[in-house]
């Protein structure tokens, strides 16, 4: 092992410092320090790493979060409110358990993730960092690692069956200088069907960590809002590996932020297995978004999509790694790409760094990266039919959005999302 | 209706005078025709009338009804009533034709200070008027113009014109691009909407769109200019001598 460069060492000692590992059971304790050990070796990133030149990793590497003060949402109603739902809410990173549901649900298990880990015999025993450790090759993700060894809470859930209604968690931040580690593990039985909602800014500094293993003929449905105009900074990762004809489908809505890298690794081991992932994230002002996204094709006659818009102004940034790796072996692949920004001016940045590996010779993979500005022709041709300006404009971004929206399947959800968009529209013009 | 007076427009980039002194009235319940040779001014016309960018109006006015319409934006022309048919119908990804056709009316009827339509009974107004025009459910659902052939996107045009109801309807050389049924649907189209209260200009290079919408009264534009006003029969002229004689008439 190559020792690490001095400059690594110190911002990961420094780092290591603010921290304290949390207590378990013997084997819970041996899961963290296997992490430890793991983020020692590969060390903090730093922003000559290939995977950060576009994201400057220092605000994570800091050993404290910077101050992010709350945000005052308004009159806006929350995200996912006239869902039926089960809530489970953390604030500034710890679960409240007032303002949560009963965890309690037809077709799934939920427990709190330090109950879990304090049980001497549980099945999490072998899924803790169990998915988080595979993905670290070729592209080191250090902050996973620092998840799975320092996470203070979170929650374990094992769906068996057809789960009625989505598992909703919601982050809740209120300290000015919360620093939030969570890491959740989601077990999807053969057969079974869960869907997960997440909302808020978790805190002024959020680093999540969710673990998903979806079985045979599993499905998980994945929808996710992020923000909005809050200060706070979010490192995410989404990891899932899938067995034979299961389906995985995560799509998240970003509206602002000062800083979100969200990492997603999808394995796909069993045949027939389908993996969809989508992005749209909005940006004004101080904004960088990051989405790092690394699919692995390693059985027969798979389908992955990645669908990621970004729509940027007035000096926003968005940012897009996204590989598909199609293994020996791995025929029959369908894989698809798209990575788009609309830059509503010339403030406005987009980096982009699709990639594409393949060794297997039967595959069609596709994939495609743009950035533009709103289309002028079109513009004028709404405009001439009696549509205002300003509104043209929200028809034409959403418009381009419309290929990732698409991605969420239910149409109730969906629809929420839209109005989440229209109400960044309508503030941008206000 | 629509009257332009000594209308000299040039391009915005470059130092081109594309117009140099149009004259033209359209009285309401007429249809005017407009014939001429490629780079006369004919699709420059209906651009700066509509409010596209681009174009500079260095002399001269063009009002709608009394009104003048060069100072508005273009969305404001089509609340005063003009609606412009395009020759190459823009498509826009992700925006459903019917979402989109909602939109428009209800922007124009905001604009005017009128009731917004439901979604109920739009959704009836506007399966009457694509009926007629043999537009069906799917070219409905399916993202403006994205897929249509060329005879569905100027079907699509009419189609709009239907539904948004104008008073001055410019069709810019609807008639490229269209096989003789699609032509004598589109023609259909527009003559059920000719009525008193609305007025036509047709702008083509070819006669045999007026065989279907018949013109009151044909101009003939060259070099920026009407060079020559008269009745349908001038139409006829140019398709058996062409342009040149009338042309070489006017040197």
């Amino acid at each position: 092992m190559m020792a690490l460069p001095q400059v690594k060492q110190d911002v990961t000692e420094a780092r290591l410092q603010a921290l304290k590992m949390p207590e378990g059971a013997g084997w819970a304790v041996e899961a963290r320090k296997a992490a430890l050990s793991r983020l020692t070796q590969m060390g903090l990133p730093g922003a000559r790493d290939e995977y950060w030149r576009f994201t400057n990793p220092g605000e994570f590497n800091a050993p404290e979060a910077a101050e992010a003060p709350p945000f005052d949402d308004g009159d806006e109603s929350p995200v996912f409110g006239e869902i039926d739902r089960l809530k489970i809410v953390f604030r500034d990173g710890v679960f409240d358990a007032v303002a949560s549901d009963d965890l309690s649900l037809e077709g799934v298990e939920i427990e709190r993730l330090e109950d879990a880990l304090s049980t001497d015999i549980h099945w999490l025993k072998d899924a803790y960092g169990a998915i988080e450790a595979r993905t670290h090759a070729p592209v080191p993700r250090p902050f996973a690692a620092l998840n799975t060894a320092f996470a203070t809470d979170g929650v374990v859930l094992r769906a068996t069956g057809k789960v009625s209604k989505p598992i909703s968690l919601i982050y809740l931040h209120e300290k000015a200088t919360s620093d939030a580690i969570l890491h959740f593990v989601i077990r999807v039985e053969e057969g079974a069907d869960l869907t997960v909602l997440e909302n808020g800014p978790a805190a002024a500094r959020f680093n999540k960590c969710m673990e998903v293993d979806v079985a045979d003929g599993g499905a998980f449905h994945h929808v996710r809002a992020q923000g909005r105009d809050h200060e706070r900074r979010a490192v995410t990762h989404l990891f899932a590996t899938l067995g034979e004809e299961s389906t995985f489908k995560s799509f998240t809505l970003t509206a602002n932020g000062v800083m979100t890298r969200n990492e997603a690794w999808i394995e796909l081991n069993g045949d027939n297995a389908v993996a969809h992932i989508a992005g749209a994230a909005v940006g004004d002002g101080r904004f960088h978004h990051d989405d790092t996204v690394f699919i692995t094709h390693d059985a027969v006659n798979c389908e992955s999509r990645q669908v990621f818009k970004k729509v940027l102004r007035n000096g926003a940034v968005g940012t897009f790694q996204g590989k598909i790796l199609v293994k020996e072996g791995a025929q029959k692949t369908d894989g698809y790409q798209i990575s788009q920004s609309l830059l509503l001016d010339e403030d406005a940045q987009f980096l982009a760094k699709p990639e594409l590996e393949i060794y297997a010779d039967d595959v069609a993979c596709s994939h495609g990266s743009t950035s533009g500005a709103i289309d002028d022709e079109a513009l004028f041709y709404l405009r001439s039919r009696g549509v205002e300006k300003g509104d043209a404009q929200d028809l034409l971004v959403l418009a381009f959005l419309a290929e990732a929206i698409e991605e969420i399947e239910s149409e109730e959800i969906a629809d929420d999302i839209l109005g989440r968009l229209d109400g960044w529209l309508a503030r941008r013009r206000s | 209706m629509l009257e332009i007076k000594n209308l000299h427009v040039k391009l915005e980039e470059e130092d081109k005078q594309i117009l140099k002194g149009v004259d033209l009235t359209v009285p309401a319940g007429k249809v005017h025709a407009i014939m001429g040779p490629n780079g006369s001014g004919k699709s420059t016309l209906s651009y700066v009338l509509s409010g596209r960018d681009g174009y500079e109006v260095t002399e001269g006015a063009a009002t709608l009804e009394g009104e003048d319409i060069l100072d508005m934006e273009p969305e404001e022309r089509a609340a005063a009533g003009l609606f412009l048919a395009f020759q190459y119908p823009v498509e826009i990804p992700g925006v459903g034709n019917m979402t989109f056709l909602r939109t428009a009316l209800n922007a124009q009827r905001k604009a005017r200070g009128e009731d917004e339509m439901s979604a109920g009974d739009f959704l009836k107004f506007i399966r009457e008027k694509a009926k007629a025009l043999k537009i069906d459910g799917d070219m409905l659902k399916r993202p403006v113009n994205v897929g249509f052939s060329g005879g569905e996107k100027k079907r699509n045009e009419i189609l709009q014109m239907a539904v948004l109801g104008p008073k001055m309807c410019i069709l810019d050389e609807t008639d490229s691009g269209l096989d003789v049924d699609a032509m004598k649907l589109v023609a259909d189209g527009v003559n059920a909407l000719r009525d008193e209260g609305r007025s036509f200009l047709v702008i083509t290079h070819y006669q045999r769109l007026l065989d279907h919408i018949q013109p009151d009264v044909v101009h003939i534009m060259a070099d920026g200019r009407i060079v020559k006003t008269g009745g349908p029969e001038l139409a006829l002229e140019v398709e058996n001598n062409g342009y040149a004689d009338i042309l070489a008439e006017m040197a």
